[in-house]
């Protein structure tokens, strides 16, 4: 080979470059959000606090619980990121897990309240309740509830939906009580999942087997264009990063979307039910965005 | 659901770090590992699949016949096959000595 000899240009394209934030578990994830050096974990996996319930059903716990706690900073502002980990029960809220996010956002309203606004970031990945812990999951998810009311009249509160197991179940009221939401196209958000309404309402309703329909409703593009999520950005961790860090720096919403009842009463109101609704009617029955900027 | 457990007194090579791999998703397992108070290596797992005793016991022999190392180890496991295991103990072994 002479030294003369041109290297040649191979085009790589754009996708092969990015660096997926889906494949990450939970706590590379949440890791990756927060300014390097700056994070510690509470309540990590070596602490052992585990589900109680589960074992005592034959099913193996996890150290901790599906739900990962990282307090620091991001754009050098305080934050707190919890991340729940879709690979271990669907991401779905139990006892420990739910005690762990709600008493994350309560520190985080308490540091707010004395003058250290404290953003929260979560990242969603869940079906919901874990029916195995039954009445805790379902109180859990109303202390939750609770606790973002709280949290987002002093700091912004961020959720992430990037994929690939959706947010789903107890948890979209979660999201939609968040001040923004991020999505990637592959994402999912809804409250009752395709299969549900299969099972409820028959396959004329909802083809859960049909995946063009199920993300042509309930994925990030159509959730976006609705004005039920506010931001669309591709897998990639940087892409992902730095819309966190803008809303981060957004602040608190003054408006939240959960307060806009009569608008959203009236959107449905319009609907006409007579005939079924398409993905492409639906998104362009409700193309204004829904949030208060 | 059952709790296994194994000590290894000849693995006493001592670590200073601690390591967390895997997710307790189906056919996987999760490894905690940190260093043994007492110096030498011990093994507990909790598993959703009974009846491996044996399998459980020749993994981690074979793991612990390459490292001799003072471990203590916690498993999660939902039915990781030996294979995953032996990749998990290897996964967790290499962020302790990063």
């Amino acid at each position: 080979m002479s030294a003369a000899s041109a290297t040649p240009t191979i085009s790589v394209p754009e996708f092969v470059k990015r660096q997926s934030f889906i494949e990450l578990d939970a706590r590379a994830r949440a890791q990756s959000l927060m300014d390097s050096g700056s994070w510690r974990e509470l309540v990590g996996p070596f602490e052992r606090i585990e589900s109680p319930w589960l074992p005592k059903q034959g099913i193996a716990p996890q150290s901790d619980d599906g739900c990962v706690v990282l307090k620091g900073t991001i754009t050098h502002q305080p934050a707190v990121v919890i991340a729940l980990e879709g690979g271990f029960q669907a991401g779905s809220m139990g006892e420990v897990s739910g005690a762990k996010m709600t008493g994350a956002l309560d520190l985080a309203t308490k540091d707010s309240e004395n003058g250290t606004k404290t953003a929260a970031v979560l990242l969603l990945e869940t079906g919901g309740v874990r029916l195995q812990e039954a009445n805790l999951g379902l109180a859990a998810i109303a202390e939750l509830q609770a606790s973002l009311l709280a949290l987002r009249q002093h700091a912004p509160i961020i959720t992430v939906i990037a994929g690939t197991v959706g947010c789903f179940g107890g948890m979209s009221l979660a999201a939609g009580l968040s001040s923004y939401i991020i999505m990637t196209p592959e994402a999912r958000l809804g409250l009752n999942g395709a299969e549900v309404i299969e099972q409820e309402s028959g396959v004329e309703e909802f083809d859960s087997s049909d995946r063009s329909l199920i993300w042509a409703i309930y994925g990030g593009e159509q959730r976006v264009g609705m004005g039920v999520a506010d931001e669309l950005v591709m897998d990639d961790v940087p892409k992902v990063a730095s819309a966190v860090q803008r809303l981060v720096k957004a602040g608190a919403r003054s408006v939240h979307r959960s307060q806009q009842v009569e608008l959203y009463r009236g959107r449905i109101a319009a609907l006409d039910t007579a005939k079924q609704i398409d993905p492409p009617s639906l998104g362009k029955l409700w193309n204004t965005k829904g949030g208060a900027q | 659901m059952e709790r296994l457990e194994f000590d290894y007194p000849s693995a006493n090579r001592p670590v200073t770090n601690k390591a967390h791999v895997g997710v307790v998703g189906s056919g996987d397992m999760e490894v905690l590992m940190q260093p043994a108070e007492e110096g030498i290596a011990h093994v507990s797992v909790l598993t959703s699949v009974n009846g491996f005793g044996k399998s459980w016991q020749a993994v981690l022999d074979r793991f612990f016949a390459k490292h001799d190392r003072a471990v203590r180890i916690h498993i999660n496991d939902a039915g990781a096959t030996p294979g995953s295991v032996i990749l998990r103990l290897e996964q967790a072994m290499e962020v302790i000595d990063q």
